[in-house]
């Protein structure tokens, strides 16, 4: 039981950031605009929140705050994400450029600017690698809940982690109330599925492309900065994010474009990349390594072989919106 | 919602589809766009407290300026060269192959078995046809290929992982796992001081022309990359040209492998492919999937990793710059395009032309 528990533990840790990238690019998708750059927007968020965090943290020195500190990270790694998509949504809405390639371009871009300003920041602190204190490593910590926390099993499941964590289930909330509830929401959905139409019933559809775009990139962003802050515990590791931005963008499609089954999506593929250190299988370590990648291809292809119209991409994912050549 | 039905009058700004461009005004553009891309890299390196006139300098004299640093920048070349002629194929039917870097894996894994244990022999060039794989499935199903293609780079490097950890360790070798140095047998001979990859590079420019604009396949090719249903209406097997294009771009990434184990490195590693699958995207993309531009291009792109690794020994500038530097000039070349295709239209100034 023990062992179970803290099994579903670290595979909620190390689903989190695959849930805040697989979100953003839901929330990306869902306005027609399919932007392969999650990867690039991960690393852009991630070195900049840590830059955030880190920047902060040698400038106050022994007067640090947590909670400055998380909220810095946040931010910048909000920002930078943002900023990717900004230029994504720049070049594909109103320069009207391919999707496919810009998105392919954003994500070696974005790779670049993280390993860049990772490794710079590496190269001009004094140990020759840049790493946050203790202070705010604890800020990144599990949270410690007065008795809920306490709870034998239950505190353990579900009371137990960062609050990033709980951060990513908010938003995955958030995003279902705003899809299915709200006038925006179904607004963002007639963009994505049909935005001549959207148009021809007084909706922005550049509007509404650029922000959710912008957002969308701003979550992918924050799931950057987990990895950083979390998984790495607050040092900049050269080529951190390493494919999960692209399990992301799989993710999605295995979510079918809602943020609840996104949830279970990246629990389960956060448990497929830890499960060799809990259950041994007797296969070499690289092999089992592979177990999250080999999970997309076989996602990939089994939704690809029963398509369900319910639970497909928005129409116009892909295609840029011309109102002059409708 | 309905505010703006109050105001009619004529928007700030229209776009206009351009019936024709001139050659020359295309160029201009182009020219405009780098030069833009490089003011801004320019721009990022002062913001980092370096003279961008100094740093620019040194990549170029580092790349090009003597003739070890001329060779080190064709052998960047060839294996991006090479692959983005195997992208190209795919990209011009709409495929989007992303997968060129695990190709080049499997290609490089396949050449090392020969290399390794059937050192008599020189390794043949691995047709490997993994990549048929994403698509059939592509073909049949519509599956993703853009990720699939991708997933198999990343299950290819772990599974070289592996071989590099347990059955194809270096049994001399003790400390960190690696894969043993090539007999010289299984070495690639050189040619001009560079290994003879580059020959079979120009060699392939011209098939690959020839292929894309003189032959029955190329002609199938662009029509699926236009439109399936025009290829199906027209009584092309779509799914037969998917896969047999594919097939063969996937084969010549393997290539690619196989020159850059037995050329460039004389052993297997995790960074034998080293992106190449990725920065040959840039370079298909730039060239507008033209082979022959391909050739400058790849070989500009060769100077800018060249000379990022030069900028990182004279001033500690990460040699990731030289992504950055890719990334922002492919930002403006997907950009410029628009100021190519349409023109903008100003209220007030009677069809003044912009850009």
């Amino acid at each position: 039981m023990g062992k179970i528990i803290d099994m579903i533990n670290a595979a909620v840790l190390a689903g989190t950031p695959l849930l805040f990238g697989t979100l953003g690019e839901i929330l990306t998708e869902k306005s027609g605009n399919l932007n392969l750059g999650v990867e690039g927007m991960m690393f852009m968020g991630g070195v900049s929140g840590f830059a955030a965090a880190y920047l902060y943290n040698i400038s106050a020195a022994q007067q640090t705050s947590g909670l400055i500190a998380v909220i810095f990270a946040i931010l910048g790694a909000f920002a930078a994400g943002a900023l990717g998509a900004l230029i994504y949504s720049f070049l594909t809405v109103t320069l009207r450029a391919n999707q496919n390639v810009t998105g392919l371009t954003l994500t070696i871009f974005g790779t670049g600017f993280g390993n860049f300003f990772g490794e710079h920041m590496a190269i001009s602190s004094p140990g020759g690698f840049a790493a946050v204190d203790n202070t705010v490593k604890a800020a990144f910590g599990a949270v410690d809940i007065p008795v809920l926390s306490k709870i034998p099993y239950i505190g353990k499941l579900l009371f137990s982690y960062n609050f990033m964590v709980y951060l990513s289930v908010f938003t995955a909330l958030l995003l279902a109330w705003f899809f299915y509830r709200t006038r925006y929401g179904l607004n963002l959905r007639a963009v994505g599925e049909n935005p001549a139409t959207a148009d021809a019933a007084g909706i922005n559809v550049t509007r509404y492309k650029y922000i959710a775009t912008t957002i969308g990139g701003g979550i992918c962003g924050l799931g950057g900065m987990y990895v950083v802050m979390v998984t790495c515990s607050g040092v900049w590791v050269h080529n951190s994010i390493s494919g999960l931005g692209w399990i992301a963008v799989a993710l999605v499609i295995f979510a079918a474009w809602d943020p609840y089954r996104a949830l279970i999506g990246s629990l389960l593929f956060g448990g497929l990349s830890i499960m060799r250190l809990y259950v041994q299988l007797g296969i070499p370590m690289q092999i089992y390594d592979m177990l999250p990648f080999v999970g997309t291809v076989i996602v990939l292809i089994l939704t690809s072989v029963r398509q369900s119209r319910q639970r497909s991409q928005p129409k116009s994912c892909g295609t840029n919106y011309f109102r002059e050549e409708r | 919602m309905a505010s703006h039905l109050t105001s009619r009058r004529e928007p700030l700004v229209r776009m206009v589809k351009r019936d024709s461009i001139g050659r020359g005004k295309i160029t201009l553009v182009r020219v405009l766009a780098v030069l833009g891309a490089l003011i801004t890299g320019a721009l990022l390196i002062t913001a980092l407290g370096f003279n961008p006139v100094a740093v620019y300098s040194d990549m170029i004299k580092g790349s090009l300026g003597g003739a070890t640093g001329r060779i080190e920048t064709i052998r960047l070349a060839i294996p991006l060269l090479i692959t983005s002629l195997a992208i190209s194929l795919a990209f011009k039917m709409r495929f989007w192959n992303i997968g060129a870097e695990g190709q080049i894996l499997v290609g490089a894994m396949a050449a090392s078995y020969f290399a390794l244990f059937q050192a008599e022999n020189l390794p043949r060039p691995a047709l490997i046809a993994v990549m048929a794989l994403p698509a059939v499935f592509h073909a049949k199903w519509g599956t993703n290929e853009t990720l699939f293609t991708l997933m198999l780079n990343y299950i290819a490097l772990r599974f070289l992982g592996y071989l590099e950890n347990d059955p194809w360790k270096d049994p001399n070798l003790r400390g960190f796992p690696k894969i043993a140095m090539f007999s010289n047998a299984a070495k690639l001979p050189k040619v001009f001081d560079v290994h003879i990859g580059w020959i079979v590079a120009l060699v392939l420019v011209f098939l690959v022309y020839i292929y894309l604009s003189r032959s029955k396949h190329g002609y199938e090719i662009s029509v699926v990359g236009e439109s399936t249903r025009t290829a199906k209406y027209a009584g092309m097997s779509v799914a037969k040209i998917i896969m047999r294009t594919m097939f063969i771009s996937g084969a010549m990434a393997g290539l690619v492998g196989f020159i850059q184990v037995s050329g460039a490195d004389y052993t297997l590693t995790e960074t034998t492919a080293g992106g190449t699958g990725f920065t040959a995207i840039t370079v298909a993309w730039l060239s507008k999937l033209n082979p022959v531009i391909m050739m400058f291009v790849s070989f500009a792109i060769a100077v800018l990793e060249k000379g990022s690794n030069k900028i990182q020994t004279t001033f500690k500038i990460p040699a990731s710059a030289a992504e950055v530097l890719t990334g922002i000039i492919l930002f403006f070349m997907l950009g410029c395009e628009f100021f190519i295709n349409y023109k903008l239209i100003f209220r007030g100034r009677k069809g003044r032309v912009h850009g």
